[in-house]
C-alpha cells in the first residue's frame, strides 16, 4: 500500500488523561496494519481531534479515556465532528469507560448514544479493534 | 579595497551602507527619500550622494546588494484550510518570507471573501489547505475561487501534495508556483520551501511591479524583502559559520513607526517534563505586532499597556502623557524634541518591547489532573537564549536602549511567559542586519565577522559610552 493510498486514523488520549499505554499499543497495531496514523498521544482536546482529522481526510478517530471523566470529555464530539464537515466519519470510544458501579451496557449506551459508533468495553484487544476497523470502513 | 554596498529601499527612506570587505568594517551610511511611487532613482541618487559625502568619494562595489519594504512592502494573503492547522502554517511561512500579512484566511472562501481578499490588493496569495494525502477537496475549492476572481497577482500553492496538479489545471490563466506543502504531516511545519518560493516570485515579479527595477543601473540584485534580510541576518549571527562561533540562540526586537517586529532564532524546545501542544513554531520565526507601533499605532500602545502605565514609566502626568500620545499619532514623522518627548518615546517602546516579546514567546499551563499536575507548553521555550538584539530607530535613538530590551527579560509577574532569563542585551547601532543579511548570499564570512564586531553590547557599555554615542 502506498502512502497516498493508506487510510488515515486519528487516535488519542482526551482530556486531561495521561493514560498513554494502551493508546500506544493501538497505533502500533494500526500502523502495522497498513494505517496511517496520526497520533495525538495524551491530554488531547476534543477539538484537537477533529482538526487534525479534517486536515489529514481521516476516515475514523479513536478515542481513548481511562482515567474516569471518559463520559465528561466525550460529551458533544460527534456535535464537533458534524460542525467541521465529519458527519459521516467513524468514531470509536474505549479503554476503560466504565466508572463506579455502573454496567458495561448502561456504559455502552450511553456512548452509543453520544454518537459514537462503537464503544470499547475495557480490556479490548487491539485485533478486537482491527477486526471492527475492517468491517465499518466503507470499502476504498 | 573590495567594498560591498547594501540598499534598503524601505517605506519611507532609502538607506545604503557601504562595508570594506578586507577590514570588516563600515565605510559610511547614506540615506534618500524613498521615492518608489514616482521614480526610485531620485531618492537612489539622493541617498548616494549622501554617502558620497559621507565617505568622500565611493569606492568600486564589488556588489550591490539591496532589500525592499517600500510601497507597502510585500503585502500577502494567506489560505488554509484549518484555522489553527495549515492556515497558521501558511502565516508562518510568509511572516518567514518578509511579507507584510494584510489577510489570513481558512476554510472554504465565500465569495465575501474573495471580494475581500481582491480589496486586499495583494502582491501575492499563499495557498495551503491539507496535509498531503489528506483533504484536497477545501484546497481546490479555494484554487477554483481564485481562478473565477479577478485576481491577478501570483499564487504560490504550498498545500496538499496530491492536489497540486488539479489546482495547477485550475490556475492555469494565472501566475502559479507549486512548491512543498507547509504542512506535509500533521503538526508537522515545513516553511522553508514556501519561504523560498515567495523569495522567488518576489524576485522575478514583484520588484518589477513595484517600479524598484527602474533602479537596476545602481544595484546588482534586489534580493528579498527588508524583513527577511533581518531575518536572514538574525541567523547567521545565532548560528555562526564553520569555524566562526555565532552568538547562539537569540531573540530580535524592532520596536518600529507602523508594527513591532520580533524574530527569533532558536528551537525552543520544551523543558523536561513539559509536554508541548498545539502546532509546532519554526526555529526561525517572525511575528508582527501590528497594534503596536511608536507613531501609527502609538494610541493602540497606550490602549494595551495603559495610559496610567506609560504616564508613570514616562515620569509625566496622565494628561501630559495625554498630549503627547495626541502629537505623535498626528505626526507620525516626529522626532522628540524634548526630554519629556524622549521618555514619552522610551516609555513607548517599553511597553511595544514588554507586549510584543511576551505574544512571541511560548507559555507554560499548569494543568490539574486528579492525580497532581502536569505543565503544558504552548510555542518556543526562548527562556534559555543567549541574547536579545535590538535593532530599529527608535532603539538606536534611545537614551537607554538597555532599559527597553530589559523589557523583553523574563518578568515574576509573569511566571508563565517563556521569556528570555539572563541573555546578552545587544544593540544593532550601526543597522548592519539586514544589511549582512543581504552580504551573506555573496560573502559569508564577511558578513557574519562584519556583524560580530558591530553590535554594541549594551551590558559593558558604561553612561559614558552611551553619552558619546547621542
Ligand atoms: C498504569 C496506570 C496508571 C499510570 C499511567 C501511566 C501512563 N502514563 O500511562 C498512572 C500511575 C500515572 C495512573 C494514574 C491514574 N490512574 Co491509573 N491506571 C493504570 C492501570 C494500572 C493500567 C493502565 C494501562 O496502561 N493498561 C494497559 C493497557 C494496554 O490497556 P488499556 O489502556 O486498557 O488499553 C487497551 C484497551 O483498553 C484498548 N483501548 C484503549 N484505548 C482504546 C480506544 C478505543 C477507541 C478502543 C476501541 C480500544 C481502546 O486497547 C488497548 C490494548 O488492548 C489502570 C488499571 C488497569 N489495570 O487497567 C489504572 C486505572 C486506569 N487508573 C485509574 C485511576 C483512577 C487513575 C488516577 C485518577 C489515580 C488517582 N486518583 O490519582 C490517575 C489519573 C492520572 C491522569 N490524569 O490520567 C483507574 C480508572 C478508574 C475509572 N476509569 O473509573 C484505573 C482503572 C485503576 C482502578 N481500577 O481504579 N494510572
Amino acid at each position: 500500500m502506498t502512502a497516498g493510498l493508506a487510510r488515515t486514523i486519528v487516535t488519542g488520549v482526551i482530556g486531561s488523561d495521561t493514560h498513554i499505554v494502551g493508546n500506544r499499543i493501538l497505533t502500533m497495531a494500526l500502523e502495522k496494519a497498513g494505517y496511517k496514523v496520526v497520533a495525538l498521544g495524551a491530554l488531547t482536546p476534543a477539538a484537537d481531534f477533529v482538526r487534525a482529522a479534517v486536515e489529514t481526510r481521516a476516515e475514523a478517530i479513536l478515542v481513548s479515556s481511562l482515567y474516569g471523566q471518559g463520559e465528561l470529555d466525550c460529551r458533544g464530539f460527534r456535535d464537533l465532528c458534524v460542525e467541521a464537515g465529519l458527519e459521516d466519519i467513524l468514531l470509536y470510544a474505549g479503554g476503560n469507560l466504565v466508572v463506579g458501579k455502573r454496567s458495561w451496557d448502561e456504559t455502552e449506551e450511553t456512548f452509543l448514544k453520544m454518537g459514537f459508533d462503537r464503544a470499547a468495553p475495557p480490556g479490548t484487544r487491539a485485533e478486537t479493534v482491527l477486526e471492527w476497523l475492517a468491517r465499518d470502513l466503507s470499502p476504498a | 579595497m573590495s567594498a560591498a554596498l547594501l540598499i534598503d529601499f524601505g517605506s519611507t527612506y532609502t538607506k545604503l551602507r557601504a562595508v570594506d570587505l578586507e577590514r570588516r568594517r563600515i565605510i559610511g551610511a547614506g540615506q534618500g527619500p524613498s521615492t518608489v511611487a514616482s521614480d526610485v532613482m531620485l531618492g537612489m541618487k539622493a541617498a548616494l550622494g549622501d554617502l558620497e559625502r559621507h565617505c568622500g568619494g565611493l569606492p568600486r562595489f564589488r556588489h550591490r546588494l539591496a532589500s525592499s519594504s517600500a510601497a507597502g512592502g510585500l503585502r500577502m494573503v494567506t489560505i488554509g484550510l484549518v484555522r489553527e492547522l495549515t492556515a497558521e502554517a501558511a502565516r508562518q511561512a510568509a511572516l518567514g518570507a518578509g511579507a507584510k500579512l494584510v489577510g489570513s484566511f481558512a476554510y472554504r472562501l465565500t465569495a465575501a471573501d474573495l471580494a475581500q481578499i481582491a480589496a486586499l490588493r495583494p502582491d501575492i496569495v499563499l495557498l495551503a489547505g491539507g496535509t498531503d494525502g489528506g483533504n484536497s477537496e477545501v484546497v481546490l475549492h479555494n484554487a477554483a475561487a481564485l481562478a473565477s476572481g479577478a485576481l491577478e497577482c501570483p499564487i504560490v500553492f504550498a498545500g496538499n501534495r496530491d492536489a497540486a496538479d488539479d489546482a495547477r489545471r485550475l490556475l492555469a490563466a494565472k501566475a502559479l508556483a507549486c512548491t512543498e506543502n507547509v504542512m506535509p504531516a500533521f503538526n508537522v511545519l515545513n516553511v522553508e520551501p514556501a519561504r523560498a518560493a515567495i523569495r522567488q516570485v518576489f524576485i522575478e515579479r514583484i520588484v518589477h511591479a513595484k517600479g524598484i527595477d527602474r533602479a537596476a543601473a545602481e544595484f546588482d540584485a534586489v534580493l528579498m524583502p527588508t524583513p527577511a534580510a533581518v531575518l536572514e541576518g538574525a541567523r547567521l549571527v545565532a548560528d555562526g559559520l564553520p569555524g566562526i562561533r555565532g552568538l547562539g540562540d537569540l531573540l530580535v526586537v524592532d520596536p518600529g513607526g507602523a508594527t513591532t517586529d520580533v524574530h527569533s532564532v532558536a528551537s525552543g524546545e520544551p523543558a523536561p517534563g513539559a509536554i508541548p501542544q498545539g502546532l509546532p513554531e519554526p526555529r526561525v520565526k517572525r511575528t508582527v505586532e501590528g497594534d503596536l507601533g511608536m507613531r501609527h499605532n502609538a494610541a493602540t500602545i497606550v490602549a494595551a499597556a495603559g495610559l496610567e502605565a506609560i504616564a508613570r514609566d514616562a515620569g509625566l502626568e496622565p494628561a501630559r502623557a495625554g498630549a503627547l500620545l495626541a502629537q505623535v499619532s498626528a505626526d507620525v514623522e516626529r522626532l522628540p524634541a524634548s526630554a519629556e518627548e524622549t521618555a514619552f518615546d522610551q516609555a513607548l517602546a517599553r511597553a511595544a518591547v514588554k507586549i510584543a516579546v511576551r505574544r512571541h514567546c511560548g507559555t507554560t499551563e499548569t494543568v490539574y489532573t486528579t492525580t497532581g499536575s502536569v505543565t503544558v507548553q504552548r510555542g518556543k521555550d526562548l527562556s534559555r537564549i543567549d541574547a536579545v538584539i535590538g535593532t530599529g530607530g527608535a532603539l538606536v535613538a534611545s537614551p537607554d536602549p538597555r532599559a527597553v530590551l530589559r523589557m523583553a527579560l523574563a518578568d515574576p509577574a509573569e511566571p508563565l511567559a517563556l521569556r528570555p532569563r539572563a541573555p546578552r542585551l545587544l544593540l544593532d547601532r550601526e543597522y548592519l542586519l539586514y544589511a549582512c543579511g543581504l552580504l551573506q548570499s555573496v560573502e559569508p564570512q564577511a558578513a557574519l565577522e562584519l556583524a560580530l564586531g558591530h553590535l554594541a553590547d549594551l551590558d559593558h557599555e558604561t553612561a559614558r559610552e552611551r553619552a558619546r554615542h547621542a
